[in-house]
């Protein structure tokens, strides 16, 4: 594994500590995908101190908000958001998985309502924290691999 | 508190709620039994959209919705409506809402009902939700057992057949572990009471067990839930072979039985329970069945507002 170095950012936002492959599902998960002609430096299987690698993201000129970056829970529960202005650190969290999940995630029931064709948008909702567990809205069932169904 | 409110699972009720049901529908015996005439829900209309099979709870509404003076008008199955042309059901209930006052839906697929809800302006009540739900089954079930027995936290329920799939005996489950009912799951692996249900009983700290083995359970038991094996719900017929006929239930099955226990079903039975059972002193699903009149005379009621 090498040592991967990329430039700070003048601002924007990093997202760091990244489950090791999953940066693009991280961007997919945002909804980037190139169109917003957003410059953004990605790093994979980087290497880590705490973690043995990870991957790493960041955007600039954009600061992403809570509502935004919180989905990213579910794909990487570990991962830290940092909001740079100005090349310095001006707020750092971690993401926390949102209590609801509209539209991000199907339900695993595939003969639930919300997998037919209606104008409906999946609703998951937290039901636990400790594990995580979701349910649907909809018909009720817990969900068993929700990082399996991300739309 | 229940005027225009949608019924789609039976948490939807508070406990008051499902109290103040069952107490109007015993006064709505008499005008179930045709004793008493009642116009209390005349210019009414109710929308009756069943899109599956069905014989008791679509004609226990319809029967529901003409004692009280109220109309009905039915749709049974996709063919002859629109959805056949691929309309969704967020718009055939946004049509429905046009033409009735409350819609009572049975769909195949589970969380229909909740979609339905959000969608139309009237309300809905669930009357089936492929595997999901079925509260009002749940409350003519509660109703017969608060017939019987006074104090349903003192009850230990058997409910038993197919558990996975069996939408009634989700909501009932339920239910009973909200009221402080001990409960035994008894159905074959396979087909056992399903997590999301057990979640939910186990979160209010219900005392429950699961088992394969009915008549063990039987010497302890208040009322015996059993339930048809649903052989329209399995999607491979090899599974369902391997389970049918898992359980039946005849005179000497119930040898050890208390005295006071009381057989439920809610019908169709196929092979579960011997006719011999229907002339014994535990046997009341036919009263159950009725029972579905006057439960849903009194939420019919109590939804679209009205005294007796």
């Amino acid at each position: 594994m090498k040592e991967v170095r990329i430039a700070p950012i003048k601002s924007g936002t990093v997202i760091d500590h990244i489950k090791p492959g999953k940066a693009l599902k991280v961007l997919d998960l945002l909804g980037i995908d190139g169109d917003e002609r957003m410059a953004l430096s990605l790093a994979m299987y980087a290497q880590s101190s705490k973690a043995g690698s990870k991957d790493l993201v960041k955007i600039e000129d954009k600061e992403l908000k809570v509502d935004e970056v919180n989905r990213l829970a579910i794909l990487t529960p570990n991962a830290t958001i940092s909001i740079i202005r100005d090349f310095q650190v001006v707020r750092k969290f971690n993401v926390a998985p949102p209590e609801m999940l509209e539209g991000i995630v199907k339900c695993e029931n595939i003969n639930c309502i919300t997998n037919q064709n209606e104008p409906v948008r999946s609703r998951l909702i937290m039901t636990k924290k400790d594990p995580i567990v979701y349910k649907c809205h909809y018909c009720g069932r817990l969900q068993s691999d929700i990082e399996k169904n991300i739309i | 508190m229940i005027k225009g409110k949608d019924i789609v699972a039976i948490n939807d009720l508070s406990l008051d709620e499902i109290e103040l049901i069952l107490s109007r529908a015993r006064d709505m015996v008499p005008i179930a039994r045709s004793e008493k005439k009642s116009r209390l829900l005349d210019g009414r209309i109710m929308a009756s959209f069943f899109f599956e099979p069905s014989t008791r709870t679509r004609l226990s509404f319809e029967t529901a919705m003409q004692r009280l003076g109220g109309s009905v008008i039915t749709v049974t199955g996709q063919e002859g409506t629109s959805m056949i042309k691929g309309e969704t059901l967020a718009d055939t209930v946004r049509m429905a809402e046009c033409f009735s006052d409350i819609i009572v839906l049975r769909h195949p697929r589970e969380g229909a009902a909740r979609l339905a809800a959000g969608f139309s302006k009237i309300p809905v009540i669930n009357g089936g939700d492929g595997a999901g739900q079925h509260p009002t089954q749940t409350l003519l079930d509660l109703y017969t057992i608060k017939e019987e027995f006074a104090d349903v936290s003192k009850l230990h329920v058997t409910i038993a057949g197919d558990l996975k799939y069996g939408r009634t005996t989700h909501s009932l489950s339920i239910a009973l572990s909200r009221m402080g009912a001990s409960l035994s799951f008894v159905a074959p692996p396979t087909i056992q009471m399903p997590d999301h249900v057990l979640d939910e009983i186990s979160n209010m700290g219900t005392d429950c067990e699961l088992s394969s083995d009915l008549a063990g359970c039987i010497p302890r038991t208040d009322v015996l839930y059993m339930t048809r094996i649903q052989k329209e719900r399995f999607p491979d017929v090899e599974e369902y072979i391997k389970v049918a006929g898992a359980f039946r239930l005849d005179p000497e099955t119930l040898e050890k039985a208390k005295k006071s226990m009381i057989v439920m079903h809610p019908l169709p039975r196929v092979d579960e329970i011997h006719p011999d059972v229907d002339r014994m002193v535990h046997a009341r699903y036919f009263q159950q069945a009725f029972n579905g009149v006057p439960v849903r005379m009194a939420l019919l009621s109590l939804i679209l507002g009205g005294d007796i």
